[in-house]
């Protein structure tokens, strides 16, 4: 019969998704999710019965489902998604065991939702016309649309309050000030994030919205921020995207098909944590940061202006003076005046590699326009997330080079900022909390 | 919802898509089961075995007896799976998730009553799954809560009498003070004349002519309606002065609060009722006391808010025994919840007197809206809890 070749090519197709993403799965869960095919949607049943997909082993489709579980977290080197939906929580109860128990509640909620189900059984109508609905209902009959759910601890976490301080990384400390930080209370720091990335913007936020509904009581909102595009590729099978300046962004990222890159500069290392943070192996730090465009101004300056402070073409995405996107960038050309081709003030110069003593973090950055300012501007920008071994020695040193001399600096203002700690992946049977509290 | 989401018309679709894959993995399979393999009664007798793969889900019985029914489901498939048991309109009797494969568990579920029931094996957690059908026999067993129901009914009408007399009576202090020109005394009866109709307000809406007589705010009273009521007098005392009429808005107003209240004492609750009423106090606070705008004269909102509050609290307190005996775990958390919210608004509470709203800050407010969201969590499962079963 037909459905069984189609059946197979369908396992093939999502048994590639999870080698593009480089997640290794549990058994069980790949398993399932091997079976399910890449148009799985809540409570469906329109979903993989009627609607033959014929991918073969490629890049996975927009709306497959990630795998939860693995050595690291979801939604790191996962081929960055659409949409992003980032909240920063505070943690509100000072009981440990709600924490912990909230901490087994959002595994196995976000678990269920990457997989396209309900936040919990049922939850749409399941409990009777009395109760309300355990599942907001939104993203019910919605594709997977590879929703990742990465969650990560702040430093005001390992304070005195859950017996955590001796458990905190030695790594997982405050950003210190940078130049010219406009930063806003509120929308700084927390004392956990979530972070909920999907091809489609509903699945992100019912994704957080279930989440926090979960916490009531135990954890509540500090400051939360919404991404339309994403201005980073995490993987070689994405293109480049542009950020609000329209340039692209983030083309010299590391990337998922670079073990040895993750390895050095992204994932946390067993001897990196040999005290109490030793939990951290295998995770690593997030550093958020709100950047606000200062886009009128922007959009009113010239092109040559624009390419001299980037330091790349607008067009193509070729540092100055080269002509290929992924050349890599030759800092002692000159340019026709005498000059460097790449000034010295630009911004692939100062955040580069070979500028910074071989740093190089993983970004995985989002567009953002939370509408406008009420002066006739825009209030959009970057919200800039990275992920990276240690902040100490990757963000800070690179920020404070951007911060003192950077000429993007006029168009820009950093109004926003975190950091987070977030822990390995899952294997089976494990939740968030284990590995934190041990 | 889209008509071919309908339960009807789901019921058949997994199965096909399951025998598909179920090809595709294996190569070959000569006995297409979709559900159910026997249908030998089962009754008390030991447990029913279900056994679920990826495209079937087999029990060893699909008839029971009423009272508490065992199922043992064992997940020989390769998907994550769960069980479920369904009353009608997919409301869940009872379910086990995240059998992962491999592994066994027991599911007890107690059926009160006799009918059909849905079983239903979910390989995956996403869908409809494998569903077959479930008969109860037997006779309905009688809950030992339903006498604490009764009583909780009972209780809770005579908190409603209680609560009528006293807003009667103090509308009528009230009323005397606006009536006797005597501004200061009016304000000072105000907030406190309003306190018990917050506590009771989800019973007396549902008279829904004599509310917006009463407490309507100007901004929501419905096309050919005057606006009257404690409202008004609040924008008189507060911010126009008493006005020539203010005597006859009085006098009607004593006349509609007299009627609420004795016509609050007809009102027969329900378990249900009570418990979404609890829900619908806090509702109240949180849409219309947190935000300052119930009492835009007076800034008196605190005290609306420690009447919505009581009155849940009281209405939660003579349904103890039901939710105790139910889910402890709940009553438990309320408890915690109920208590964490008095306690952050007894903060802005000197002596008998609370706070005007705009003495709070950004952060008490979100306190309270904190607390508040904790407490509207627990509150909003009770209906589920009390309903009648």
């Amino acid at each position: 019969m037909s459905d069984e070749g189609l059946s197979r090519r369908r396992l093939l197709g999502v048994s590639g998704t999870a080698a593009v993403a480089g997640v290794v799965a549990g058994a069980t869960t790949a398993g399932a999710l091997a079976q399910r095919g890449n148009a799985v949607s809540r409570g469906d049943e329109a979903t993989a019965a009627g609607a033959p997909t014929s991918t073969a082993a490629t890049a996975p489709a927009l709306d497959a489902p990630i795998p939860f579980r693995g050595e690291h977290q979801a939604g790191i080197v996962t081929p960055a998604q659409d949409r992003l939906h980032f909240v920063a929580l505070d943690v509100v109860t000072k009981d440990r065991v709600q924490l912990q128990q909230l901490l087994e509640d959002w595994t196995r909620a976000a678990e269920r939702m990457t997989a396209g189900a309900e936040a919990a059984p049922g939850g749409l109508v399941g409990g009777g016309p009395n109760r309300a609905p355990e599942d907001t209902g939104e993203a019910f009959g919605l594709p997977a649309s590879g929703l990742t759910i990465t969650i990560g601890y702040g430093p005001s976490l390992f304070d005195d309050r859950f017996g955590l301080a001796s458990r905190r990384p030695a790594a997982l400390q405050d950003l210190p000030a940078f130049t010219g930080d406009q930063l806003d209370p509120r929308r700084t720091r927390g004392d956990l994030c979530i972070q909920a990335c999907a091809n489609d913007p509903q699945v992100a936020v019912h994704a957080v919205r279930n989440l926090v509904r979960l916490g009531f009581g135990v954890v509540a909102v500090r400051w939360s921020q919404l991404g339309f595009g994403r201005t980073s590729s995490t993987s070689t099978t994405q293109a480049t995207p542009r950020n609000l300046f329209g340039f692209k962004d983030g083309t010299n990222n590391v990337k998922a098909e670079e073990p040895e890159g993750l390895a050095q500069h992204v994932w946390v290392a067993p001897q990196d944590e040999p005290h109490g943070g030793a939990w951290m192996a295998g995770g690593s730090y997030l550093v958020a940061r709100r950047i606000r465009m200062h886009i009128e101004v922007w959009d009113r300056t010239s092109l040559q202006e624009q390419e001299d402070v980037i330091g790349r073409d607008k067009k193509e995405g070729a540092p100055l003076g080269q002509s290929k996107e992924f050349d890599t960038p030759d800092f002692s050309r000159k340019g026709p005046d005498g000059g460097p081709a790449i000034p010295v003030n630009a911004h692939v110069r100062l955040a580069h590699e070979s500028q910074l003593g071989g740093i190089r973090i993983l970004r995985r950055g989002y567009n953002f326009t939370d509408g406008s300012d009420g002066v006739g501007h825009l209030d959009a920008g970057l919200f800039f997330v990275a992920y990276m071994r240690n902040p100490g020695k990757q963000f800070v040193p690179m920020q404070r080079a951007l911060a003192k001399a950077d000429v993007l600096n006029e168009y820009i203002e950093h109004n926003g900022s975190a950091v987070f700690a977030c822990p390995p992946g899952l294997g089976d049977g494990e939740h968030w909390g284990k590995a934190l509290f041990g | 919802m889209p008509p071919a989401l309908r339960p009807a018309a789901r019921v058949v679709v997994p199965v096909a898509l399951s025998l598909a894959a179920a090809l595709a993995l294996t190569g070959c399979t000569d006995k297409p089961t979709a559900t159910a393999g026997s249908t030998a009664a089962g009754g008390s007798s030991g447990p029913i075995t279900v056994t679920a793969t990826d495209t079937t889900c087999e029990l060893s019985a699909t008839t029971a007896k009423a009272g508490t029914v065992t199922f043992a489901v064992t997940n020989s498939g390769s998907k994550v799976n769960e069980f479920y048991l369904y009353a009608e309109g997919d409301r869940i009797v009872s379910e086990v998730e995240n059998i992962t494969p491999g592994l066994s568990r027991e599911l007890k579920v107690e059926v009160t009553e006799p009918g059909t029931f849905t079983t239903s094996c979910k390989p995956g957690m996403v869908g409809d799954g494998i569903r077959g059908t479930f008969t109860v026999t037997g006779t309905a067993v009688k809950g030992s809560a339903d006498s604490k129901v009764a009583k909780a009914i009972t209780d809770y009408r005579a908190f409603v009498a209680s609560e009528a007399d006293e807003f009667v009576e103090n509308t009528e202090a009230f009323v005397t003070a606006v009536k006797a020109g005597d501004v200061a005394g009016a304000k000072s009866l105000y907030a406190q004349a309003r306190h018990p109709w917050e506590a009771i307000e989800p019973v007396a809406e549902s008279f829904g002519d004599l509310d917006p007589k009463i407490d309507g705010r100007e901004d929501v009273i419905a096309d050919g309606l005057a606006f009257t009521g404690y409202h008004r007098l609040e924008k008189d005392l507060w911010k126009d002065g008493l006005q020539k009429d203010s005597s006859a808005i009085a006098d009607r107003l004593l006349a509609d609060v007299t009627e609420i209240a004795a016509r609050s004492k007809t009102v027969e609750p329900t378990a249900l009722s009570i418990a979404t009423g609890a829900k619908a106090l806090l509702d109240e606070v949180a849409t219309g006391k947190i935000t300052g705008e119930e009492e835009r004269y007076s800034h008196t909102d605190l005290w609306d808010f420690d009447g919505n509050l009581e009155g849940s609290r009281q209405a939660l307190a003579v349904l103890r025994p039901v939710i105790a005996e139910r889910d402890p775990a709940l009553q438990k958390a309320l408890d915690a919840r109920f208590t964490e919210l008095s306690k952050l608004l007894s903060q802005h509470k000197t002596g008998a007197q609370y706070a005007s709203y705009t003495a709070l800050s950004d952060a008490d407010l979100k306190a309270l809206t904190v607390a508040l969201d904790a407490l509207s969590e627990q509150v909003s499962k009770v209906p589920g809890v009390v309903e009648a079963r």
